[in-house]
């Protein structure tokens, strides 16, 4: 009977995880209208549920994937991996508007290059007061702290230690799990409330899954206006870190 | 028929990862620069063309509709995949880089955006039916 039906969920991985992401996001609904009376927005609640059962999963495997690493979760890597995730983004912009898009131009792209070079900026002096001096150490740390991807790309361009290859990849790490938790909290706060406010944010913020996710549990309407800046950061961070950035920072730090 | 929707959906995605490819590789970054941006900027263009054109039927868009709500719950399994430990065990530093670099990008957000009228868009929901709005 076990055996059966293991051998079902795994061979229906897919499938499995459907069920799995419906059940969960039907508790979190639940959640939020019972005990928070809407206050906190279910996705909000379903994507936190998300991240514990990642950390119960790398726990319990000691793998990198979170619960996609148990085997019987295996569907659920490929339902929230790159291709679908990247597809349902695009999908999005079905009922975004062009008009509002070109209104926000510039303030987005000025947003994305401010972003960059203020996680870099900060990224770098953090790394400062933990006592790094050397600037292929700075400029790691300093690009993983614009994203995950940014950390270990300029990392391993320019040479540097896998330990701090990893402190660059954790860095960008907490930035985007923070993003996804805190985004419909601060919401009201800075006035992400439109589209303009929704590129600069996805410009300035830059980590595409936590201001995908952030987004989608503040209003799901601003999802494409931040998605569309913040596919673009990653690869300007990936142009900028190991160039012009690293050589700035020796510069200041040789 | 759905199925057009989708692959309407389908060439949008390919053609943008490919120009964002292409784009890394020219400026020789081993990255894809843009790509899904430049896929959705396609499909609103290609969408709003076809609109006008009236060669967008009900059923194609809902082939494009029900990708677009399946987005939330695709992001949810994505954040049931994350590192969550390693950014946790990633130490001190980690945590307090990713902490201050998100407070202080919040700070710098109203900045930025300023200057633009604050409205409240009325338009289709993503996400279909759960596509509640934040409330308060």
């Amino acid at each position: 009977m076990l055996d059966i039906l293991g051998n079902l969920l795994q061979n229906n991985g897919l499938i499995v995880a459907f069920a799995i992401v419906g059940l969960t996001m039907y508790l979190s609904y639940f959640i939020s209208n019972k005990l928070t009376r809407g206050r906190i927005h279910g996705s909000a609640i379903a994507i936190t549920l998300g991240l514990v059962l990642a950390y119960i999963g790398g726990v319990v495997t000691g793998g990198e994937k979170g619960l996609s690493d148990i085997t019987l979760f295996s569907g659920i890597g490929l339902m929230g991996g790159g291709m679908l995730r990247d597809f349902a983004i695009v999908a999005t912009s079905f009922g975004a508007n062009f008009s509002e898009i070109k209104k926000a131009g510039v303030n987005g792209v000025l947003s994305l290059f401010v972003g960059v070079v203020l996680s870099f900026v900060v990224g770098v002096i953090i790394a400062l007061a933990f006592g790094y001096r050397d600037a292929i150490s700075l400029t790691t740390i300093g690009a993983g702290t614009a994203t995950y991807i940014v950390g270990p790309v300029t990392g391993s361009a320019i040479g540097a230690s896998s330990e701090v290859i990893t402190l660059s990849i954790a860095a960008g790490l907490v930035k985007s799990i923070l993003t996804m938790i805190g985004t419909p909290f601060i919401a009201k706060y800075i006035g992400l409330n439109n589209p303009r406010t929704a590129m600069v944010y996805g410009g300035i913020m830059g980590t595409t899954s936590g201001v995908a996710g952030g987004l989608a549990a503040t209003d799901p309407k601003l999802v494409p206006y931040g998605a569309v800046t913040a596919t673009f950061y990653t690869g300007l961070g990936c142009l900028l870190a190991p160039s012009v950035l690293f050589l700035l920072t020796k510069a200041v730090f040789a | 028929m759905i199925i057009f929707g989708v692959a309407i959906l389908s060439i949008c995605f390919l053609s943008g990862v490919f120009f964002g490819d292409l784009l890394g590789h020219i400026l020789g970054i081993n990255a894809n620069v843009g790509g899904v941006g430049f896929a959705m900027l396609m499909l609103i263009l290609l969408v709003e063309y076809l609109k006008k054109k009236d060669k967008l039927n009900k059923q194609t868009q809902e082939g494009l509709a029900f990708w677009s709500g399946m987005y939330i719950p695709i992001v949810i399994a994505m954040s049931a995949q994350q590192n969550v430990v390693a950014a946790l065990n990633g130490g001190f530093l980690a945590i307090i880089a990713g902490v201050v670099v998100v407070v202080i990008s919040w700070a710098v957000v109203p900045l930025l955006s300023k200057g633009g009228q604050v409205e409240i868009l009325e338009m289709d929901v993503n996400g279909g039916e759960q596509g509640v709005r934040h409330i308060r």
